[in-house]
């Protein structure tokens, strides 16, 4: 295997503004042979693939195709390089048929129009090497998630693919289905091609590849041969220490119900959506990204509406669709989308935080500047806020930081229920591990704490009690006992209890 | 940093209000006297006073074009309930009352249906001129009570008594918008509604008052524009939503919505009536004067947004959406 790496990058760097999403990180990628990318979310693995994909530029570093240096103005030259990237959720025209789609803008012409039989021919032949069996002329409508995933790999093989990167493509595939696609990259294996693997299933990671490369906030771990590692390797690898010293949830006794939804409802979005939280708990509601559980918070909130059911804080039942009423009967919500939801980017420290208590700061008809100063230093102090002044505009702030200013926005009202979406999504370690501590500090101070969050030690390491969507539908509730990383990802997926 | 770059386009705009006034009292006959500066403070009268409301419906993203229309009905309004004989008491109250209606179809329209208010407002615009002339036709009323005209051309010294009233009202306009929660919640409005809602701020019922507020503050400039010429007609105040939307942006007030503040808009106002008035005295035509408020209107705009146009790259179309 000491051939001439197909694709390989060196020393690549991306920075968005203050968060270097990607630092030097070096990865070869080889003919022939499957090459894990692990990492928690926030890590910098979909980054660097789009870096791959030429979707982003790097800061700095390289990339060699065949050892020779080559850059990626855009996807089209990636392309062309022979980098074909198969995402979670493939985007297909649904109206065209699937050979029609595998020969997009490279249709084999006749005479008059397009020449379907070539194309016909061709496309049986793709299947026929994948070992996959669908017709060339249906369209590509309600075609299953794994049909359309392998209606993209065909594409790919069709293009001369030599570099197939598949981001999380079996997060959403039933276990036969997961199987079938490792057959087929078994096959582009055999023939040759050089693959790029990301997923959050560690067994599949061991199943079907040959090397790891590990990320962890943004900077390259290490690469290694997977017979080197087992699964708890891997696992200290991505989080860089154990799990308990991370996620230092403190054992609290659960006191009286605090919100109670019953039978939520949101025609198309979430069905009959019903739980507690109880006051110093934290409840996790899991699930993958388009479950639902952003837009059940969002509903209870007060954001959306909801079409039948019922939410109660306190025993006080509220109506929908007002956010006002929600946060008056002690409901707070930390939103997933903290630069568009969570904050006004051009305001001042002090001005967000004060922007969801106003009333409290009036003095007669006017907002006593004082009171609003020292409402924010009071957080800002709380919370280890790192700040020059408080009359800055978050804007300057790192991830991180602002993450507090929201926390320190909602904190300041008291709330006895708190909602936390996504609460370190994009945050450093250091700061992750420090809003982790805030929110089982928290809950023991009876405040009842639910935590939507995708990244599974998370849920694992911060509830009491883990709630887990799929399609919209509560599929699965988990105590700390039983909730583990294979009952949480199996109901996640919608293959029910292990 | 931001505070900074908006001070210092306060200073320029007082500095160059400043320099216009001193070059027109050196250099334009009439211009430095007694009554042509009380004549200038009352001839920006109506601006001045649409100018507040309209600073605070831009800063919170929205706008209003149809003011100097609502002002026109409210003066054909006028018009024809003092030729039916009611008594100019009773008919005040109704105009405000009609002022109001203007700004809560403007205000509906926006909020309960979700149309961008440009859109709304340029039609409404078009509409309330219509209806003035509707109900007024091209006659002018005329025959007003002495009483109330010669008040709205009267002073305490060289300081007309409607600046009197703009005074007012502009320390309670920059109460609102700087030392209160509406204020605050208006600006969160204007510089991230996503966010201002994720914080309980009540989006809707804000945006509808500050369009009701915007109607009300026409219809009193209708009263004052039509009891200071004696003249209650159709087509009263025609343009004068222009007027008052450069002086906003020139105030320093940002057209997407989340900055600015009174101070420079005022300044902007009294910039934009020293020009006018200058050049007026310096028998410069009609036409370079429009030449010369729509270019002050421009580098308004402009201005604030050079330097960030320099710094940034021109950006791929996805770079920058996603971080992870």
């Amino acid at each position: 295997m000491e051939d001439t790496p197909v694709l390989s990058l060196l020393q690549v760097s991306k920075a968005f503004g203050a968060v270097r999403a990607v630092r030097e990180v070096s990865l070869e990628l080889r003919a022939g042979e499957a090459h894990a990318l692990a990492g928690e979310n926030g890590a910098g693995k979909s980054t660097l693939v789009k870096i791959l994909s030429g979707v982003h530029r790097p800061d700095s570093g390289r990339i060699l195709l065949d050892g020779q240096p080559v850059e990626f103005a855009g996807p089209a030259d990636a392309q062309r390089a022979g980098v074909a990237v198969i995402y979670q959720e493939p985007t297909l025209f649904p109206d065209l048929s699937v050979m029609e789609n595998i020969f997009m803008g490279r249709q084999p012409r006749a005479r008059l129009g397009l020449d379907r039989r070539a194309m016909r021919a061709a496309t049986a032949e793709l299947f026929g090497r994948l070992g996959v069996h669908l017709d060339p002329d249906r369209p590509a409508r309600g075609l299953s998630i794994a049909d359309q995933q392998l209606v993209e790999i065909a594409k790919a093989l069709s293009r001369q693919a030599r570099v197939l990167v598949m981001d999380e493509p079996t997060a959403a595939l039933s276990g036969q289905e997961v199987a079938r696609l490792f057959g087929v990259a078994g096959t582009l294996r055999e023939q040759g091609v050089a693959l790029l693997f990301i997923s959050h299933r560690l067994e599949e990671i061991f199943e079907l590849c040959q090397r790891v490369t590990t990320l962890r906030d943004g900077a390259l771990v290490a690469t290694d041969p997977i017979g080197d590692l087992t699964p708890d390797a891997l696992v200290r690898r991505m989080v860089g220490r154990e799990l308990e010293a991370l996620f230092p949830k403190q054992d609290t006794t659960a006191g009286e119900v605090a919100l109670s939804v019953r039978r939520l409802t949101r025609e198309g979005v979430f069905t009959d959506v019903s739980f507690e939280v109880r006051r110093g708990e934290i409840v996790a509601l899991a699930g993958l990204v388009g479950a639902g559980r952003s837009e059940v918070a969002r509903a209870v909130f007060g954001i959306d509406r909801w079409d039948a059911g019922a939410v109660e804080v306190d025993g006080r039942r509220l109506r929908p669709a007002r956010p006002t009423a929600a946060m008056a009967a002690g409901l707070a919500l930390v939103p997933e989308d903290r630069r568009q939801q969570g904050l006004v980017m051009d305001l001042s420290i002090e001005r967000n935080i004060g922007l969801a208590g106003l009333t409290a700061l009036r003095r007669g008809p006017l907002i006593s500047r004082l009171a609003e100063r020292e409402r924010a230093r009071d957080w800002a102090v709380r919370l280890r806020l790192k700040f020059a002044r408080l009359g800055d505009p978050v804007n300057v702030l790192s991830g991180g930081n602002q993450q507090k200013v929201v926390l320190a926005k909602w904190l300041a009202r008291r709330p006895s229920v708190l909602i936390v979406d996504e609460p370190t999504r994009g945050i450093d370690v250091g700061t992750k591990a420090e809003v982790h501590r805030l929110l089982s500090e928290l809950a023991a101070s009876g405040v009842a704490v639910l935590m939507i969050s995708s990244e599974l030690p998370e849920v694992l390491g911060m509830a009491d009690r883990v709630l887990v969507m799929h399609e919209g539908r509560l599929v699965a509730e988990l105590d700390r006992a039983e909730a583990s990383e294979e009952s949480v990802m199996a109901a996640a997926t919608g293959r029910g209890r292990p | 940093m931001n505070t900074d770059v908006l001070r210092r386009w306060e200073t320029l705009i007082a500095v160059l209000l400043a320099g216009v006034a001193v070059w027109a009292s050196l250099g334009v006959d009439g211009f430095a006297g007694d009554s042509n500066v009380s004549f200038l403070l009352l001839d920006t009268t109506e601006i001045a006073l649409m100018a507040l409301t309209m600073t605070l419906v831009i800063v919170a993203a929205e706008i209003d074009l149809s003011v100097a229309s609502t002002l026109g009905l409210s003066c054909a309004v006028l018009g024809a309930l003092w030729n039916a004989g009611l008594p100019i008491e009773a008919i005040m109250p109704i105009c405000l009352l009609v002022g109001a209606a203007c700004g809560a179809v403007n205000g509906l329209l926006v909020t309960r249906l979700g149309l961008p208010s440009l859109a709304v407002t340029i039609g409404t615009f078009a509409l309330f001129r219509g209806l003035a002339y509707v109900i007024l036709g091209d006659q002018a009323v005329a025959d007003l009570p002495p009483a109330y005209t010669g008040l709205a051309t009267s002073s305490i010294g060289p300081v007309p008594l409607a600046t009197v009233l703009v005074a007012v009202l502009a320390v309670v306009a920059a109460l609102v918008l700087h030392a209160t929660g509406l204020g605050r919640s208006i600006v969160a409005i204007g510089a991230n509604v996503e966010a201002a809602y994720f914080s309980g701020i009540r989006v809707k019922r804000i945006k509808l008052w500050l369009f009701v507020a915007s109607g009300v503050m026409a219809s009193l400039a209708s009263l004052v524009y039509t009891f200071r010429y004696a003249s209650a007609r159709a087509d009263n105040g025609m343009g004068l939503e222009l007027a008052v939307v450069a002086a906003v942006l020139l105030g320093g007030v940002s057209i997407f919505g989340g900055k600015g503040t009174l101070p420079g808009v005022l300044m902007a106002v009294l910039l934009l009536g020293v020009v006018r008035n200058a050049l007026i005295l310096a028998d410069v035509a009609n036409e370079v004067l429009n030449f010369v408020t729509g270019l002050l209107l421009v580098a308004s705009v402009l201005a604030p947004n050079l330097g960030a146009a320099r710094r940034r790259r021109t950006p791929s179309p996805v770079e920058g959406k996603s971080v992870s």
